[in-house]
């Protein structure tokens, strides 16, 4: 996986679509996998490949919640906000989030740890608040969990990462 | 489990792959099924399973290890079930890892300390007929009740839910041991097109997706539409928070959504259909996707499906992050490579859909529901419900009851039964307040409107709206100025931001709100939030600025003295606005144990250790973890 | 041809006009602020709002975007509409104080009273420069980013891109005048200066170069004040 100071692009992400309109969805929700937001370079490739103005691809990158145009956190946590998680503590779950990874509001932690979300409805409303980090679930949270939660990730790497970068 | 290819050109083909599903449904060994869809897997069902596989392999036993959808008992999660033949079903729940080896150890009896009930055989509203799992011997285990006796399942009628919990969803041969596909093939070799959809319509069926427009009256609008080609859409977006029902039948039965889509595509003459599923079910988009190559390689999609000259294919398009995606027009531009603005109606997608041309969009459970109508046909189907809200309707009961569950119901059903029989009622002795559906498109329902029944009409005349099936219970707890503040969030944050009704109304809302949550609110700004509702309402372009005012509306009507209390007082009687309440230490009480003080955010807790502990209200930032944390009840809010 | 009532008249217009398009042919008034003749029908700023069919299952509808069919029964200033147009002027006041066209547009539609907080915006998001950018100068140089409360007009990126021409037809095509309302104090958003009949425009601006239509005071207070209508005429003539 690239670093994130100064990804190596692979073009040909964009090249093994057809150029239809129809793909752009499709070839930003493969870029954001793949690097984690949607670098520039490559929206501006998107837009020539697909015949589809510059403005209309960043309105696109813009107006969905899951790409990212900055480079997003290590690890994703999603605090679920759905309607039980809200009634049974959820916000609190969320300011505690806040506060252990130094984000304010949602968004990428300072040390690029952590990127912290809000998520509707994971389905296990029953046991409320419920949060998710990668793909790991944790629920019948209590503000005192979060910090120790929170510490098992940030010793790990995720998988695949690296190992020469600093 | 090695799965073989089938080319299934017609019925006896058909029932031949009924056959191996049959014997990998009711297999002569030991079958332990694990609950695998997305609230088993949070709950721990994953570790579960593995430990399942590693206890069978080690010890060799000749038992089938398999997974299963959600059977809609979430709150006991992770749930193992175990099928010795020739007896009941033993469901077990809030199964862990280290109980694995004693529940296996035990059979072939059931290890009835851990046990939750018994299942003794396996409905099939498609087919009209039960699976009776003991042949005939002694149905019940010593101590456990049967689910037919359960509150949660009794009255319960799974129509859409028919084989979650049932059936593996990877495996096609299961599913047409249900009867899969062969609603299909009735559709394609004995019914014409047009007949189909006279059937649809008789039904009654009903747009399981909220707003509960007649399904027949769109499928017959699709078909006179002029235009080609035409285009089939499956809604899989669900936003509303709270709801997983689409979720769950897309993880535990896909094969029921491609079959309804299939017929319905025959029926309006279209050959290609998309499912248009939010990217925040990666589970559900992994299992229709794999459910949708197998039927391809098996005739069941693709040209000449059955044998017929009928010809359809579906492609999954996943949604990006956005709840306004979930109306149709927005859905569309999204498959079309463009933002989610909602375009204005008239046109209807019937009329110019996706690419312009007729399309005829469902949701999820209408589609599930198509196979059981062609099957069953339309006089069954309408004799379940109400006069004008046909069927069964699922929802995920949520919030403030004992048995938070995935259920379905027959419209009709009253609230209060939903809420006390089905749901087990409120816990830790508290009361309903409110019954909200709808999700954010809805509204309240007081506990003194609890018998209401659960019809279209019913809640809408109550001020809220049938909705996707979302059903929050709310217990005093609650305070109904927040939830209020917590809905207009929601939609201010999902707002497309084109029409300015919608985008400028409800950030205004949620501003009169959350003033008034934090006491600075005045009995004038009530009369503004009301003019403000009413304009956004009336004014906005689509269905999410329209419904956006609901939950305010429906607080205001059926709360506004607890309005006037934050306002008047300024107190929220729910203890729950930060601004209005305060923390504070009872010096009778606290023991100076000192767990309190780590987790205070505002660093506010001083005092002596083993002694006693105060909060210094100034910088306390009423995190609540003090609460949360004190193990003598020495914390109080005020 | 269609035909349709509008205020209780009949009326005819060819197929594929808008009930909008059909009003403004026969000279009914309907207030609009993202709706520009030459671009498409935008229906964001929800102003030409009317109320078709018969009650009690008549709604309103966005008149730019509504087509004019056979037997439509239209409305253009029943109370309901006249009272959704009230209350969107207010907030669009609230929203945008400082733009005299929404001042004038509140004026004229007996807004009385303000009670929301002035938030001074300088979009109102209408889209008339994006279309206009991307239907007639064919650039696409600008569009819509974000979304709900985020959303803005901006350049991809926030550079100005190599399409654009600089032609400035955002900057003409843009409701939102920029001429700033200098009546009235800051701490009430309406203005009123229509209302007194003392437009203040020509007091401070002998040389205003207002190219928007003449100004609501103006056309209010023609019969009332003659040396306005000297003035109007005096630049009229010398553009």
């Amino acid at each position: 996986m690239p670093t994130v100071e100064s990804p190596v692009l692979d073009e040909t992400i964009v090249d093994k679509y057809e150029e239809r309109r129809a793909n752009l969805v499709p070839i930003l929700q493969e870029i954001q996998a793949t690097y984690s937001y949607l670098p520039e370079p490559l929206l501006r490739r998107v837009s020539r490949k697909l015949h589809v103005p510059l403005s209309d691809v960043y309105q696109l990158a813009t107006f969905y919640r899951c790409f990212s145009l900055k480079p997003r956190g290590r690890h994703v946590v999603q605090v679920c906000l759905g309607t039980a998680c809200h009634v049974r503590g959820g916000p609190k779950i969320l300011d505690r989030v806040e506060t252990e990874t130094g984000t304010v509001g949602l968004g990428t932690s300072p040390d690029m740890e952590f990127v912290v979300e809000t998520v509707r409805c994971l389905g296990c409303c029953g046991l409320a608040p419920v949060m998710k980090v990668d793909k790991d679930v944790y629920a019948t949270l209590e503000q005192s969990k979060i910090k120790r939660v929170l510490n098992r990730y940030r010793k790990k790497r995720p998988a695949g990462k690296d190992a020469t970068d600093g | 489990m090695v799965e073989r290819v089938h080319h299934i050109t017609d019925l006896e083909e058909l029932e031949r792959v009924a056959i191996h599903g049959r014997a990998s449904l009711y297999p002569e060994r030991i079958k332990i099924l694990v609950g695998m869809a997305t609230c088993g897997r949070a709950a721990g069902a994953e570790e579960v399973l593995e430990k399942v596989r590693e206890v069978v392999e080690k010890q060799k036993l000749p038992y089938i290890v398999a997974e299963t959808g959600c059977i809609g008992w979430c709150s006991q999660e992770p749930l193992l079930d175990i099928w010795v033949p020739g007896r009941p079903r033993v469901t077990y729940g809030r199964v862990t890892p280290k109980q694995v080896p004693d529940i296996l150890a035990a059979l072939p009896e059931a290890k009835t300390d851990l046990a939750l009930a018994i299942m003794t055989g396996d409905d099939n509203p498609l087919t009209g007929r039960r699976w009776d799992y003991s042949n005939g011997h002694g149905p019940k285990v010593d101590g456990l009740p049967s689910y037919a006796e359960l509150p949660l399942f009794r009255r319960q009628l799974r129509i859409v839910m028919r084989n979650c919990g049932i059936l593996d969803p990877a495996s096609l041969e299961e599913y047409a041991a249900r009867g899969g596909y062969h609603a299909l093939w009735k559709a394609l070799w004995q019914m014409q097109p047009a007949e189909v959809v006279r059937e649809v319509t008789a039904s009654g069926l009903r747009g399981r997706g909220g707003a509960g427009f007649p399904t027949g009256r769109k499928w017959q609008a699709v078909r006179d539409a002029k235009g080609s080609p035409k285009y089939v859409i499956c809604n899989a977006d669900e936003g509303d928070p709270g709801a997983y029902m689409d979720r769950g039948v897309l993880e535990g039965d896909p094969h029921s959504v491609i079959e309804g889509m299939i017929i319905g595509g025959y029926a309006l003459g279209a050959h290609e259909g998309v499912i248009y599923v939010r990217e925040e079910y990666p589970l559900a988009v992994e299992r229709i996707t794999a459910a949708i190559h197998q039927a391809e390689r098996s005739n069941l999609l693709g040209d000449r499906i059955l044998g017929s000259s009928h010809a359809f294919r579906i492609s999954v398009a996943k949604g990006a992050g956005a709840f306004v995606c979930g109306e149709e027009t927005a859905l569309i531009a999204s498959i079309e490579g463009r933002v989610g603005e909602p375009q204005p109606r008239p046109p209807y997608p019937a009329e110019k859909g996706l690419w312009g041309k007729p399309t005829c969009i469902n949701n999820v459970e209408t589609w599930a529901t198509v196979p059981v109508i062609v099957a069953r046909g339309s006089a069954w189907f309408s004799g379940i419900g109400t006069e004008r809200s046909k069927g069964t309707k699922v929802f995920s009961l949520v919030g403030s009851v004992a048995n938070t569950a995935l259920i379905e119901v027959p419209m009709g059903t009253t609230l209060r039964d939903v809420v006390e029989e089905i749901g087990g009622g409120v816990p830790g002795g508290h009361k309903v307040k409110a019954v909200q559906t709808g999700g954010p498109s809805g509204g309240c329902i007081p506990a003194e409107q609890l018998d209401l029944p659960v019809d279209y009409e019913s809640l809408n005349a109550a001020g809220s709206i049938m909705g996707s099936g979302g059903m929050i219970v709310m217990d005093d707890h609650t305070c109904m100025v927040d939830i209020a503040k917590y809905f207009l969030d929601f939609l201010q944050d999902e707002s497309c931001g084109k029409c300015f009704s919608c985008r400028v109304g409800t950030q205004r809302m949620k501003e009169i709100v959350t003033k008034i949550s934090e006491g600075k609110g005045t009995e004038q700004d009530l009369d503004v939030l009301e003019d403000l509702a009413w304009m956004v309402a009336e004014t906005s372009l689509c269905g999410l600025g329209t419904s956006a005012p609901n939950p305010v509306l429906s607080t205001l009507r059926y709360f506004r003295s607890e309005y006037l209390a934050h306002i008047r007082d300024r107190t929220c009687p729910a203890k729950v606005c930060k601004e209005l309440i305060s923390y504070t230490i009872d010096p009778v009480t606290c023991n100076g144990c000192g767990a309190c003080v780590s987790l205070c955010t505002g660093e506010a807790i001083t005092g002596e250790k083993n002694k006693l502990y105060t909060i210094e209200q100034a910088r306390c930032t009423k995190c609540g973890a003090c609460l949360e944390s004190c193990k003598f009840d020495a914390v109080l809010v005020n | 041809m269609v035909r349709l009532t509008i205020n209780g008249s009949p009326v005819q217009v060819d197929e594929g006009y808008t009930v909008l398009e059909a009003a403004r042919m026969y000279g009914i008034p309907i207030p609009t602020l993202c709706h520009a003749d030459g671009l498409t029908p935008y229906g964001a700023c929800r102003l030409c709002v009317v109320e078709v069919g018969a009650a009690p299952r008549s709604k309103l509808v966005a008149s730019c975007t509504t087509r004019a069919t056979e037997g439509l029964v239209v409305r253009t200033n029943s109370a309901r509409v006249e009272h959704a147009r009230r209350l969107l002027l207010e907030l669009y006041v609230a929203t945008s104080p400082q733009s005299k066209r929404i001042q004038d547009l509140a004026s004229a539609h007996g807004v009385q009273e303000c009670r929301y907080e002035a938030k001074h915006e300088d979009c109102i998001q209408c889209g008339l420069c994006v279309r206009i950018c991307n239907e007639q100068m064919i650039a696409g140089a600008i569009g819509f980013a974000g979304r709900g409360t985020t959303r803005h007009v901006s350049r991809p990126f926030d550079r100005t891109s190599d399409v654009c021409r600089q032609c400035g037809a955002c900057l003409y095509v843009c409701p939102v005048c920029e001429l700033r309302c200098q009546a009235g104090t800051a701490d009430t958003a309406l203005c009123n200066g229509c209302l007194n009949f003392s437009p203040p425009c020509f007091n401070s601006y002998d040389d205003a170069m207002c190219f928007l239509d003449p100004c609501h005071a103006c056309e209010l207070a023609g019969p009332f004040r003659a040396d306005a209508r000297t003035k109007i005429r005096a630049t009229a003539t010398a553009r």
